[in-house]
């Protein structure tokens, strides 16, 4: 073993091999950026309400609590499908409306329930966010999450 | 200490304590949220408290790293580093950075990408520090002489360092986003970490064990071999439901079963020198250390992480608190104990003195891993039934939630552990000045029983 093996050699495959890696990774990852331009997300308009909508919530951190297509923190629902949960997907106003309404009603002040911080959000804002969720439910996640409770 | 300039380590070794502190309490609160919900939700709110538990996580481990840096390349390029001024400044802005960020937090003022909140003045800060320390230990490093253990370490902080550039970068399309955040996030830590933390863990194992360089250096470059072979298509797995092509549900199930390869053969390597070496080093609290790094991190990034990398079971479980559970056991095992061994090593070196206090740091090793295996045990147990009763069943997220009521209070109480033993890790590196348990002699060339 320590003949065939030598330290160079050992060395030599590290590298030689990790630089192959990084090429199919790079390449792979080119061709996912195309995917994701052309199909994944193509069902609705990236316009610039969605936009603002993504900067109101990266503002206020609402990844620190929910998940957002599986991904953030556990301590509260996850929110990639909430539009469909809400039965909102399709209707601009009524994803604002549900959602400024719920997000009014916070803190709820429930002794043992977890609570959703009040943010100071504008009208224009909330639905800049209705949108931002709207436009993330469109996604083509392979079909995840497996049901609405999300 | 062979030379004068190994000295920055300790104000690194400090700053990391100090910062680890901070993580741990903020945990604590946060492990208290779950069980007590009300608790400063005005005032405080969990989204805040998260941020500074998991940034302080961060910036600490790397203060680690980069003081364990400034620690062995001097030692193997036997020579001083290039300049301990730059040193200090690169600490510097890391620690005033960093406490930018905590205080900005705390104001409400922070980005929403997930672990890389820091406003922007703070990320360039960042940067900034970075740039000090390769323009400052590349120097040392190439005027000096070059082993496997400084070829690995330094090939780790540099592509480190450069993944940062993608903090900067935040499309506006979500799922691109989320693909490129992913190339800080997980190429950190399931690739350019491993090779730092295996560059340190072949040093501790050098200097611990006495076994033979050229043994050591050459399974040093098998395992990142291995660990960078599965973990940059290994990335795959957190492309399978973000808006990436179902290929990557393909690959990312291959290539992150492969991962679990390099954290097997550093547990291996660890255990095998330590067994072939025959010196007696007096410092058996970094020994510990290093063997329960390795062991932990084969548990927790190894098994823990591929128990829910296979796409089929990813589809069911992902986001939920086996994620947690994974995250808080791979973390442990190999970033956290790993830093702890370097410093439970380096210290008595870096104060000029004998090893000491090795019973109250090792108390503290197995409060900490207990606390952490059992916290493991019960969110992952907490993750089945939220996996089977919101996935599989079609619950809603807030009544599944409130069935997990005792696995919190538990994952609580083996928080408390975890503090205790932190706390009590610090208090063993920087304030006891004599050993609380006297040693028996050493024998040299007893027999051993039954033999």
């Amino acid at each position: 073993m320590s003949e065939i093996l030598t330290k160079a050699r050992a060395r030599n495959v590290f590298y030689g091999g990790s630089i192959f890696f990084v090429v199919v990774f790079v390449a792979l990852t080119a061709q996912s950026h195309r995917h994701i331009t052309q199909t994944a997300t193509a069902g609705m308009e990236l316009t610039d309400e969605v936009r603002h909508g993504k900067h109101v919530w990266e503002r206020h951190s609402c990844i620190n609590c929910h998940t957002l297509h599986g991904e953030g923190a556990y301590f509260a629902p996850e929110l990639g499908n909430v539009m469909t949960r809400w039965g909102a997907t399709e209707d601009p106003e009524l994803a604002y409306e549900i959602l400024d309404g719920w997000m009014k009603a916070q803190p709820s002040g429930i002794e043992g329930r977890r609570q959703m911080p009040s943010f100071e959000i504008t009208d224009e804002e909330m639905r800049a966010l209705a949108e931002f969720l709207r436009w993330a439910d469109q996604t083509d996640t392979q079909n995840w999450p497996p049901n609405d409770a999300g | 200490m062979k030379y004068q300039s190994q000295k920055v380590a300790y104000a690194y070794f400090i700053a990391a304590m100090g910062l680890f502190a901070i993580q741990v309490l903020g945990g604590l609160l946060l492990g208290w949220i779950y069980v007590s919900p009300n608790t400063l939700s005005e005032v405080l709110p969990f989204n805040i408290v998260r941020m500074i538990h998991t940034n302080a996580l961060i910036v600490w481990l790397l203060l680690g790293f980069f003081g364990a840096a400034y620690y062995l390349v001097p030692e193997e390029s036997e020579r001083e580093i290039f300049s301990v001024k730059l040193a200090y400044l690169q600490l510097a802005i890391l620690v005033v950075g960093t406490l930018g960020a905590v205080g900005s937090y705390l104001v409400g003022i922070h980005g929403g990408r997930e672990f890389l909140e820091q406003p922007l003045w703070v990320k360039v800060g960042i940067l900034v520090a970075a740039v000090i320390f390769l323009v400052n230990l590349s120097l040392t490093f190439l005027a000096g002489r070059k082993t496997a253990i400084t070829n690995i370490l330094m090939m780790g902080l540099w592509l480190l360092c450069l993944l940062w550039v993608f903090a900067f970068i935040n499309p506006d399309n979500l799922s691109l986003d989320k693909m490129y955040w992913w190339f800080v996030v997980h190429l950190w830590v399931e690739a350019t970490w491993e090779l730092v933390m295996a560059a340190i863990l072949g040093f501790l194992m050098l200097k611990l064990t006495g076994v033979d360089r050229e043994v050591i250096e050459k399974w040093l470059y098998v395992i990142v071999a291995t660990a960078l072979f599965s973990g940059i298509l290994g990335t795959g797995h957190h492309f399978y439901w973000i808006g990436t092509p179902g290929y990557w549900q393909w690959i990312g199930s291959i290539f992150s079963t492969f991962e679990v390869v390099p954290f097997f053969a550093m547990m291996s390597f660890a255990v095998i020198m330590v067994w072939k070496g025959r010196k007696n080093h007096p410092n058996k609290a970094a020994l510990l250390w290093s063997l329960g790094s390795s062991t932990v991190a084969f548990f927790g990034a190894g098994v823990w992480g591929f128990l829910h990398t296979l796409h089929g079971v990813n589809f069911y479980t992902h986001g939920t608190q086996i994620t947690a559970a994974h995250g808080h056991l791979s973390f442990y095992g190999a970033y956290v104990a790993l830093n702890l061994a370097m410093f439970s090593y380096a210290m008595p070196v870096l104060k000029g003195r004998a090893p000491y206090n090795q019973v109250l740091n090792m108390a503290s090793f197995w409060l900490m891993t207990g606390g952490m295996a059992f916290m493991t045990f019960t969110l992952t147990f907490a993750g089945t039934i939220q996996t089977h009763m919101q996935r599989i069943v079609g619950d809603y997220y807030m009544d599944v939630q409130d069935q997990l009521g005792l696995f919190y209070v538990m994952r609580f109480g083996s928080g408390v552990a975890v503090v205790i033993g932190a706390i009590l890790f610090i208090y063993a590196m920087l304030v006891v000045r004599r050993e609380v348990v006297k040693p028996g002699p050493v024998i040299k060339d007893a027999a051993v029983p039954g033999e």
